[in-house]
């Protein structure tokens, strides 16, 4: 016989969870007696309900798996939210437990009760409220199910005190299996939309392959790869799906959208098919979508079919799993009598804009170089120094779009960022998570002097466990991405992005946690610091580096234009 | 226009409110919306019309059928359906004055249901539009309440909103 806390726990276990994170409180006190009677799950316990979120969502990004995150009612829950939001908004399986009020207490204002379900609403793919103790290990396995399957997203487990009562036994069972009337999973597609997608893909003078974050959440990076080398276009990469194709390899035009390079922008705007492989066509890629690739056709795989013809209508909508979709098409690519179209006049075109406008990723070699350090060139440093080989998480700003643009991702599951929310504080708690599951892995959290104060308090998390991940704080004394906003369009109005002189010595701070800081301030420092706090293995380094506080982040299309209308620095554009 | 929709979802707490959340998180309107059990206890029946064009209509059913409670949907209006709605109002009016309201009220059926101290209360169904012009009709110094159904709605012919499915839990 087992009681509601223990059947939760014993149900986490059946689902192979073997970590998760959290934070006790009133509401979870049962659930936390349970965890403390068992060795299967090891609970992490953060410093804010925020991390325990994120740090499960970069757990589940690094390893394809679901994230488990547990937090008290009230509070607990709130603060859960942000987190939540975060893992929606990028489409992460977690399973997010959070305590309730006792079921009588629930509606009269209790101490700490939040309407969880109701807040979490409109930012979970799925969520329940244990209404009966026996039905804990069924939720958890429906939980698990929704969360991990077709377009995956947080479920909230809304679980009231006396679920989980000691005193009320039950005999214990966990589903085998499940079948859900209302929630059906796309797979393959359907086959004539795929014989007229190679049709397209094949008769195209000038193509290209946009994919994103569900080639990753499909593990569909090999097949993409396969299908990309079978059509030799040109491939660009979101935000969200950087890694998912090689970054070094030559059909690779480098990140497109608000901060991606030239040729992958003027790719886009010149292309005759743009074949969008798991992404959204996000504001963020499209520009203004009034004028988006109003001369291309366009295909569009997404295993989430609300995703189609939302934002832009497609020629040939191919709903279901990106994985099993491009294995689809390669098969009638192969099978397929027409010829492949000659590439090479776009290709020329394409090299052409590469050598006009192309990211410049030698700049550890510069001539002229004087002392002060350039942002770009911290994270040139830091891929040299890990060899491209590093899981880098980051926060959100200037530092996350120079990462983006110059740590060259040859692999999937590489990259964590909050691309869709944007939040910041993301960075140190999934780079935490990220640890938790590769322990023998490089783990960089590349980060701003603005973001990392959002969840600073996690330093004291990697303490306590003992996490020795990297922090690059690329540090110019300002919010630097509002700070160009404001130089850009507000006349350099620099409206609350300064902290004065209020910043702490991070170097004294990481101390204090009985961490490594140390400070970089001449460009001559720059490869040895990086080197040293590598070689440092079993330590957390905070790595200060103080960069060029005026550099802006280039390209950037401009607001409603077309994905062609860019700034290339501050002085130059092309519209 | 007004478009039709029908919804058949699970018949569990918070299902409704995920399908209302989900109009106004993404910024369409609801006109009308009814909802009730049917005759599988686990199953609610929903009907809702909105104004929004043809584009965000097409939204609107991938986004509700993308709920997970949500079992079916069906666009009415594209189908050869047949609706109605049906309204009961108060006036105040003798239950001659009414009968005569309700036997010149073009294309509806209705019968008084009961006067009380001068004020009379009849049914009224049919089409939505109709009991829009007859309401838009009623004297304002005659008129004192309305509450109305929202429109219900059913495809003709043998095609269904049904299922036989059922979820399904396995034990070993």
């Amino acid at each position: 016989m087992t009681s509601g806390g223990e059947a939760l726990i014993r149900a986490l276990s059946d689902e192979k969870i073997d970590i998760i994170f959290g934070y006790p409180g009133g509401a979870a006190l049962h659930i936390y007696d349970a965890i403390y009677q068992q060795d299967k799950v090891q609970h992490i316990l953060v410093r804010h309900e925020q991390a325990a979120v994120h740090a499960a969502d970069g757990f589940a990004r690094a390893t394809g798996k679901t994230g488990v995150a547990l937090v008290t009612s009230g509070p607990g829950a709130t603060n859960a939210i942000t987190g939540i939001a975060t893992a929606y908004m990028d489409s992460i399986p977690l399973v997010v437990i959070s305590g309730q009020v006792a079921s009588h207490l629930i509606g009269t204002d209790a101490f700490q009760e939040t309407d969880m379900i109701g807040i979490s609403r409109p930012i979970v793919k799925h969520s329940f409220l244990v209404q009966s103790a026996e039905e804990i290990p069924a939720i958890v396995k429906k939980a698990f199910h929704i969360a991990s399957s077709g377009r995956p997203g947080p479920v909230v487990i809304d679980v009231p005190k006396d679920m989980t009562d000691p005193k009320v036994e039950f005999e214990y069972k966990f589903p085998k299996d499940l079948y859900l009337r209302s929630y059906p999973i796309l797979g393959e597609a359907d086959q004539t939309e795929v014989s007229e997608a190679v049709k397209m893909l094949k008769t195209a003078k000038k193509p290209v392959i946009y994919s994103g974050g569900g080639v990753i959440q499909s593990d569909a990076s090999q097949e993409l790869v396969n299908l990309s080398k079978m059509i030799g276009a040109p491939v660009t990469n979101t935000l969200m799906g950087l890694g998912a194709f090689p970054a070094t390899d030559n059909q690779f035009v480098g990140m497109l959208g608000m901060h991606g390079t030239y040729e992958a922008n003027m790719v886009m705007s010149e292309a005759d098919l743009i074949f969008n492989v798991g992404a959204r066509f996000d504001d963020r890629i499209t520009n203004n979508p009034k004028k988006f690739g109003l001369e291309a056709k366009k295909i569009h795989i997404d295993s989430d079919p609300s995703s189609i013809d939302k934002i832009i209508n497609v020629d040939v909508a191919l709903q279901g799993d990106a994985k099993l979709v491009l294995s689809q098409l390669c098969k009638e690519f192969e099978n397929s009598e027409l010829a492949n179209t000659n590439l090479k006049p776009w290709w020329d075109q394409i090299n052409e804009w590469k050598e006009k406008h192309g990211l410049n990723h030698d700049m550890l070699n510069l001539e002229n170089q004087k002392d002060i350090i350039l942002p770009q060139q911290v994270i040139q440093s830091l891929y040299k120094v890990t060899k491209g080989e590093a899981f880098i998480t980051s926060d959100v700003g200037q530092h996350q779009m120079f990462a983006a643009q110059y740590y060259k991702f040859d692999e999937p599951r590489k990259w964590i960022n909050s691309g869709g929310l944007g939040t910041m504080g993301f960075g140190l708690p999934s780079a935490m998570g990220v640890k938790f599951a590769f322990p023998d892995a490089d783990v960089a959290c590349v980060t701003g002097e603005g973001s990392i104060q959002m969840c600073i308090q996690e330093l004291s998390t990697c303490s306590q466990y003992g996490l020795p991940v990297k922090i690059i704080n690329l540090n110019n004394r300002a919010l630097g991405m509002v700070k160009q906003w404001q130089d850009m369009q507000y006349g350099g109005r620099y409206s609350s992005i300064s902290y004065e002189d209020s910043l702490p010595d991070f170097v004294k701070l990481a101390e204090s946690f009985g961490h490594v800081g140390l400070k970089v301030e001449k460009f001559s420092e720059l490869n040895a610091a990086m080197e040293e706090a590598f070689s440092l293995k079993d330590k957390l380094v905070f790595l200060d580096v103080l960069i060029d506080p005026d550099e802006h982040v280039y390209p950037m299309l401009e607001a409603g234009g077309s994905m062609s209308e860019m700034r290339i620095s501050k002085k130059d554009k092309t519209f | 226009m007004l478009s039709h929709i029908a919804i058949l979802m699970e018949n569990q707490p918070g299902a409704l409110s995920r399908v209302v959340g989900l109009f106004s998180q993404r910024g369409y309107n609801i006109d009308s919306l009814s909802v009730a059990p049917t005759q599988d206890p686990t199953l609610s029946r929903l009907t809702m019309t909105t104004s929004e064009n043809s584009e965000i209509i097409n939204q609107i059913l991938r986004q509700l059928f993308k709920l997970v409670d949500v079992v079916m949907v069906q666009n009415l209006t594209e189908a050869e359906a047949y609706s109605i709605e049906l309204a009961i109002i108060k006036l105040i009016a003798s239950q001659n004055k009414v009968e005569e309201i309700i036997s010149s009220a073009n294309n509806l059926e209705g019968k008084i249901l009961n006067e009380q101290d001068g004020h009379t209360m009849f049914e009224i169904w049919g089409d939505s539009a109709d009991i829009d012009t007859l309401l838009a009709s009623l004297k304002d110094e005659e008129f004192l309440e309305v509450t109305r159904s929202g429109l219900l709605g059913m495809t003709k012919g043998n095609v269904a909103l049904n299922t036989n499915d059922q979820t399904e839990i396995s034990y070993d």
